[in-house]
C-alpha cells in the first residue's frame, strides 16, 4: 500500500482504539468515579463494582494497547506527547494503579474501614483518568509548547499547572463528565431497584450536563482559540520529519474542516443526537438503548476533537513549524505496514472473544446475588 | 549536553520499577500454568478436589496479578516518559513488538482472566478449562512479544539507520521476531516463571503439611507442583541461554564481565567459579578456577575461545574512531551534502555511528575528541566487572540450590514419602524467595551487562533519556517508592492471610478451619457428599 494511505489509516486506527477504549474502559472508569455517589451500601457497591468485575480488565488493554500501538505507527508523538505531560501522564498512572487492586483488594477483607478506603482509590482511578485525558485534549487544541532540535530531541517548556487553564478544565470536565454519564447508563443495564433508579435519573442529568458544555467548548473554540494551519510542506507522500514544513495560526481555524470535508460534520452530530436520545430512552426505562446511545455520545465527542485537528495531532505552540501532523510523525513504510495487516487480523479476534465474553456474563445483578456469592465476588 | 544526573536517575526509576514488575510477572507465569494443568486434572478425573485447588490457588494468584497489571501500566508508558529521544530512534522497529503484544497477549490475558474468576457458574466445564487455557496462552505469549523486543535492544538485527529521519527503521521483520536472543531468552525467562509457579506451590503446600492441615488437598497441590517444577527447573538450567554469546560484540561483552575473563585465554577457558574481581589491576584476585568448564558452557565447543576484556577494549577504541568518521560524515549529510561519494563513505563506517555517539558524553563536538575522551568512552563500554560476576552467580546458585529441592520433591512425592521428610518440607518453606532473587539477579545480568547501551552498538544509554529536569525525576522516584512500597505491604499481607487461612478462604465447609473439633482430612474424605456446599 502506498505510504499517504498508510498514514491516513494509521490515523483511522488510532482514533478508533481511543473510541473503543473510551466506549469500553469509560464506562469502568465512570462506574469507579460513581461508587460513592450511587452506591449507599456496600453491598450495592459490590453490586456496582460487579457489574464490571470481569470486564475492566480487557477494557482496560484498550488503553495499554492505544500507547503500544501510538509507540509502533507514531513514534514521535508517544515521545514528545508523554515526556512533555510527564506529569499528567504520571497522575494518571497513578491513580490508574487504584483500579486492579482496588477491584481485587477490596472485598477480599471484611471491614468497613478498608472497604471505605479502597472505594476512595476506585473512585480516584476513575476520575482522575477521566479528567486528566479531557485536559490533555483540551490543551491539545490550545497548542502545546515544545520544539526539536536538529537531532530530533525534543524539549517541552510548559509545567503541569499550565496545563490547568480554563479551557484545558473545561475540556477536562466534559471528558468526566461525559464518562460518568457512560457509567450511569451502564449501570442502568446491569442493576436493578433503587441503584437502577438512581443511575437513570443521573444518566439524564449528566446528558444534559455535558450536552451544553460541549456546546459551549465548540463556541469557545471559533471564538476566543485560534487554529493551527499547514501553509506549506514536502511531499505527504515521502518520509518527512517535523521540520520540514510551514505551520500559521489562525482564528477559526480548527472548524475549515467541516466546511472542506463536510462528512467531518458527522461527528459533533453523534454527539449531541447521543446526548439526547440518552436523555429520552432514560426516561422511557430503554436501558439498552441509553446505553448504545451514551457510547455513541463519546465517540462523537473523541472524534469531533479529532476532525478538528485534523491532520494536527500536537500543534507545538513554541515553533509552530514544528507541530506534529499525521504526515510527519510516523513510521517507516514497512513497520506502518506490518502493523496494519496484524490489526487487520487481531482486531476482529480481539472483538469476537470480547462479545462473548459480554454474553456469557450478561444479566442484571441484584443485591441478593452479592449476597448469596460473597466469597467469590468482588 | 545531558546532565549525567539526569540520565542515572532515569536508569534507576526505569530500573526500580522493572524489577517491580518482575516481582509479580513469574509468579504469573508459572501459576497460569499450574492452574491449568490443575483444571484439566479436574475435568479428566471430576474429583472436586481438584476444583478446590483452582479455586484456591487461583485466589492467591489474583492477589498477585493485580499488582502484576499495576506495575505493567507503568512499564508500558515509562519508554515515553523517561526515555524519550529512545522513542523517536527506535520506536520504528521496537513499538511494533509492544504493540503486538497488547493485540496478541494482553486481550486474551485480560478478557479471560474475568471469565476465569466469574464464569465458574455460568461457562461449562470445558470452556472453562479452555479459558484457563487461554490465560495461560495469553501470558505467555506476552512474555514472548516483550522479550521480542528486549532481544532486540540486546542484538538489533533486521533494522537501519535512516539519516533523512534521523533514526533507525526496519528493513526486515522476521529477522527481528526470530533474533536467537530473543528466542533464548523467551525459554529461559518463561522456565524461570514456571519455576517461581512450582517453588510457590511447593513451599506453601510444604507449610500445610508440617502443620498437618487439609493433607489430601496438600499432598496433592504439592504433587503437581514438584513435577511440574522439576520439568521447568531442567529447562532454566539445560536450555537456559544456550548460545546468545554467540552473536554480537555486546554480549561477549557481557560474558566476559560475567566470568571476569580479563584476558583472552586459549581455548576451551577455564571457569572462575569464586574470586575477588579487581577493576585497577584487570585480575581476579583469589581465583578458584575449574578447568575447561567455561568454554564448555560459553561457547560449547572445546575450540572456540571467549574474548577478554583487554581484547574487547582494544576493538572498541578502533571502532569509536570510526564512529566519530561516520558522526563527521553524517553532519555533511545533514547539511545537504547527499553526493553519491558522501552517501558510500557513509556507508562503510555507518556501522560505528552508535560508537561515535558514546564520545556524545564528554564532548558535544565528537568529530574533534581528545585521546583522552577517546580512551574514557573505550572504557564505559565495559560494565563494572563485580556485579555481574556476582549477580551471575547468586543466580546460578539459587538455580543449582532449587534444582536440589525440587528433584528431592519430586522423588518422595513419587514414592508418597514427603510427609516423613520434615527437614525438606521446611527447606521448602524458607527457599520460597529464592526464585525471585534468582530471576531479580538475572535481570539485573542482563540489563546491567548491556550498558553504556540502551541499544546495543546503536544507541548509548546516556543519549536516551528524556529532557526532564533532575528534580522531576527526584519527584516522580520518590512517589513510585512510597506508592510501590505502600501496594506491596497489602499485597503481602494479603497473600500472608490467605496462604494462612489455605483453602478454608474458599468457604465451602471443607476445609481446616470451618471443622471445630475435626481433622481437615476427615472431611475430605468424603468430598462428593459435601457437593451442595460447593456455589460459594
Ligand atoms: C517475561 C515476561 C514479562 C516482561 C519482561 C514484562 N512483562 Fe509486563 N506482564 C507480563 C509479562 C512480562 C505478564 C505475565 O503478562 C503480566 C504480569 C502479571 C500480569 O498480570 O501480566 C504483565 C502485565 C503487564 C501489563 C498489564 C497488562 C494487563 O492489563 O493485562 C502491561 C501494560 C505490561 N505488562 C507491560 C510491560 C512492558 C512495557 C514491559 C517492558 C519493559 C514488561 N511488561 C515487561
Ligand atoms: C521486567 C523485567 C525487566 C527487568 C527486571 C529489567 C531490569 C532492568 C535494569 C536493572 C535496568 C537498569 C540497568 C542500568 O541502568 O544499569 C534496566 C534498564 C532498562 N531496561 Fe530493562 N528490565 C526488564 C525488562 C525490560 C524489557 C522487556 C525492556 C524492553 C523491552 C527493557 C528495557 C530497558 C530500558 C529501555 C532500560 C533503560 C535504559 C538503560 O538503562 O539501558 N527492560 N532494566
Ligand atoms: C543455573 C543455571 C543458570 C544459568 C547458567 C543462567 C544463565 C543466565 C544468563 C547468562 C543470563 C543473562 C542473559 C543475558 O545476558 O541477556 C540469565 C538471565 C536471566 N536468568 Fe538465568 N541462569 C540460570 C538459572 C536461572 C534461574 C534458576 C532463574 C530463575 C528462576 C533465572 C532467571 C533469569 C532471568 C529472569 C533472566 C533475565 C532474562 C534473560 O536475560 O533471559 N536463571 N540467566
Amino acid at each position: 500500500m502506498d505510504y499517504e494511505s498508510l498514514k491516513l489509516i494509521w490515523w483511522a486506527l488510532i482514533g478508533l482504539l481511543l473510541v473503543g477504549f473510551a466506549v469500553t474502559d469509560g464506562f469502568d472508569m465512570g462506574v469507579g468515579a460513581l461508587l460513592r455517589v450511587l452506591g449507599k451500601t456496600d453491598t450495592e457497591r459490590r453490586v456496582m463494582l460487579n457489574t464490571i468485575g470481569p470486564h475492566w480488565d480487557g477494557n482496560q488493554v484498550w488503553f495499554i494497547t492505544a500507547g503500544g500501538a501510538i509507540f509502533a505507527a507514531w513514534p514521535i508523538v508517544y515521545a514528545v506527547a508523554f515526556s512533555g505531560f510527564y506529569w499528567a501522564l504520571l497522575l494518571v498512572l497513578f491513580a490508574l494503579f487504584f483500579r486492579p487492586v482496588g477491584f481485587e483488594y477490596r472485598s477480599k477483607i471484611e471491614d468497613s474501614r478498608w472497604r471505605s478506603m479502597w472505594d476512595w482509590g476506585l473512585t480516584v482511578g476513575g476520575a482522575v483518568p477521566a479528567l486528566v485525558f479531557g485536559v490533555a485534549f483540551g490543551n491539545l487544541l490550545l497548542g502545546v509548547p515544545f520544539q526539536f532540535d536538529e537531532f530530533m530531541r525534543s524539549t517541552y517548556t510548559g509545567s503541569f499547572w499550565e496545563l490547568l487553564n480554563p479551557f484545558g478544565l473545561l475540556a477536562g470536565l466534559i471528558s468526566l463528565g461525559m464518562l460518568c454519564m457512560h457509567g450511569a447508563t451502564w449501570l442502568q443495564m446491569r442493576t436493578d431497584a433503587d441503584l437502577y433508579e438512581r443511575a437513570r435519573k443521573l444518566s439524564m442529568v449528566l446528558a444534559l450536563v455535558v450536552a451544553v458544555l460541549f456546546g459551549l467548548a465548540g463556541v469557545w473554540l471559533y471564538l476566543g482559540v485560534d487554529g493551527y494551519l499547514i501553509m506549506g510542506s514536502a511531499d505527504i507522500a515521502q518520509a518527512m520529519t517535523p521540520l520540514n514544513k510551514v505551520v500559521t495560526r489562525e482564528p477559526g481555524a480548527w472548524f475549515y474542516n467541516y466546511s472542506k470535508y463536510s462528512w467531518m460534520m458527522v461527528a459533533p452530530l453523534m454527539a449531541f443526537a447521543g446526548f439526547a436520545l440518552v436523555i429520552v430512552f432514560s426516561s422511557t426505562r430503554r436501558s439498552g438503548l441509553a446505553f448504545l446511545f451514551s457510547a455513541i455520545a463519546v465517540a462523537g465527542v473523541i472524534l469531533t476533537a479529532g476532525f478538528s485537528l485534523f491532520p494536527f495531532i500536537m500543534p507545538s505552540s513554541l515553533e509552530p513549524n514544528h507541530s506534529l501532523t499525521v504526515w510527519d510523525v510516523v513510521s517507516s513504510r514497512m513497520t506502518l505496514n506490518i502493523m496494519f495487516w496484524v490489526a487487520m487480523v487481531f482486531v476482529p479476534i480481539i472483538l469476537s472473544y470480547t462479545i462473548w465474553g459480554y454474553y456469557k456474563m450478561w444479566g442484571r445483578l441484584t443485591n441478593g446475588f452479592i449476597e448469596n456469592n460473597k466469597y467469590s465476588t468482588y | 549536553m545531558i546532565s549525567e544526573n539526569l540520565v542515572d536517575l532515569s536508569r534507576l526509576q526505569f530500573a526500580m520499577t522493572a524489577l517491580y514488575h518482575f516481582l509479580f510477572v513469574p509468579l504469573t507465569l508459572g501459576m497460569t500454568f499450574i492452574l491449568a494443568i490443575m483444571e484439566s486434572l479436574y475435568v479428566m478425573t471430576g474429583k472436586q478436589v481438584y476444583k478446590d485447588m483452582v479455586k484456591f490457588w487461583g485466589k492467591l494468584f489474583g492477589i498477585n496479578f493485580a499488582l502484576g497489571v499495576t506495575t505493567g501500566l507503568t512499564m508500558e508508558f515509562q519508554f515515553g516518559t523517561n526515555w524519550a529521544y529512545y522513542s523517536h530512534y527506535v520506536g520504528d522497529i521496537f513499538g511494533a513488538p509492544l504493540a503486538i503484544e497488547g493485540m496478541m497477549a494482553f486481550f486474551l490475558e485480560s478478557t479471560f482472566i474475568g471469565l476465569f474468576f466469574f464464569g465458574w457458574d455460568r461457562l461449562t466445564k470445558i470452556q472453562h478449562l479452555m479459558v484457563t487455557w487461554l490465560v495461560a496462552l495469553g501470558s505467555n505469549m506476552s512474555a514472548l512479544w516483550i522479550l521480542i523486543a528486549n532481544g532486540w535492544m540486546q542484538n538489533p538485527v533486521g533494522a537501519e539507520f535512516n539519516y533523512d529521519t534521523m533514526r533507525m527503521e526496519m528493513v526486515n521483520f522476521s529477522d527481528v521476531i526470530f533474533n536467537p536472543v530473543a528466542q533464548v531468552k523467551f525459554v529461559h525467562t518463561v522456565s524461570a516463571g514456571y519455576v517461581t509457579g512450582a517453588m510457590f506451590v511447593l513451599g506453601i503446600s510444604a507449610w500445610y503439611l508440617l502443620n498437618k492441615r487439609d493433607l489430601p488437598f496438600a499432598r496433592r497441590s504439592f504433587a503437581v507442583a514438584a513435577s511440574f517444577g522439576m520439568a521447568s527447573i531442567l529447562s532454566v538450567i539445560l536450555l537456559g541461554d544456550e548460545s546468545g554469546y554467540e552473536i554480537g560484540d555486546v554480549q561477549k561483552t557481557k560474558l566476559a564481565a560475567i566470568e571476569a575473563e580479563w584476558h583472552t585465554h586459549e581455548a576451551p577457558a577455564a571457569f572462575t567459579l569464586f574470586g575477588w574481581p579487581n577493576e585497577e589491576t584487570m585480575q581476579t584476585d583469589y581465583a578458584v578456577r575449574i578447568p575447561y568448564v567455561l568454554g564448555l558452557i560459553a561457547t560449547r565447543s572445546t575450540t572456540e575461545e571467549v574474548t577478554g576484556i583487554h581484547d574487547l577494549l582494544i576493538e572498541h577504541e578502533a571502532r569509536i574512531r570510526n564512529g566519530m568518521l561516520a558522526y563527521d560524515l553524517l553532519l555533511k549529510l545533514k547539511a545537504g551534502d547527499k553526493s553519491e561519494e558522501t552517501r558510500n563513505a557513509f556507508d562503510m563506517v555507518r556501522d560505528d555511528l552508535g560508537y561515535g555517539l558514546l564520545l556524545k558524553k564528554y564532548t558535544n563536538n565528537v568529530t574533534d575528541a581528545s585521546e583522552t575522551q577517546i580512551k574514557s568512552a573505550a572504557r564505559d563500554t565495559i560494565p563494572k566487572v563485580a556485579p555481574m560476576f556476582w549477580g551471575f552467580r547468586l543466580m546460578v546458585a539459587c538455580g543449582f540450590a532449587m534444582l536440589l529441592l525440587i528433584a528431592l520433591s519430586f522423588y518422595h512425592s513419587a514414592r508418597q514419602s514427603v510427609e516423613k521428610q520434615r527437614w525438606l518440607l521446611k527447606a521448602l518453606v524458607w527457599a520460597l524467595p529464592l526464585p525471585w532473587i534468582a530471576c531479580e539477579m538475572g535481570w539485573f545480568v542482563a540489563e546491567f551487562g548491556r550498558q553504556p547501551w540502551s541499544i546495543a552498538e546503536v544507541l548509548p544509554t546516556h543519549l536516551s533519556a528524556s529532557s526532564r529536569s533532575v528534580e522531576d525525576l527526584w519527584m516522580s522516584i520518590g512517589a513510585f517508592v512510597a506508592f510501590y512500597t505502600l501496594l506491596l505491604i497489602v499485597e503481602m499481607y494479603l497473600m500472608f492471610r490467605f496462604a494462612r487461612l489455605g483453602p478454608s478462604a474458599l468457604h465451602t465447609g471443607r476445609y481446616h478451619f470451618e471443622q471445630p473439633g475435626r481433622h481437615g482430612a476427615a472431611a475430605m474424605a468424603s468430598p462428593v457428599m459435601n457437593r451442595h456446599h460447593d456455589r460459594v
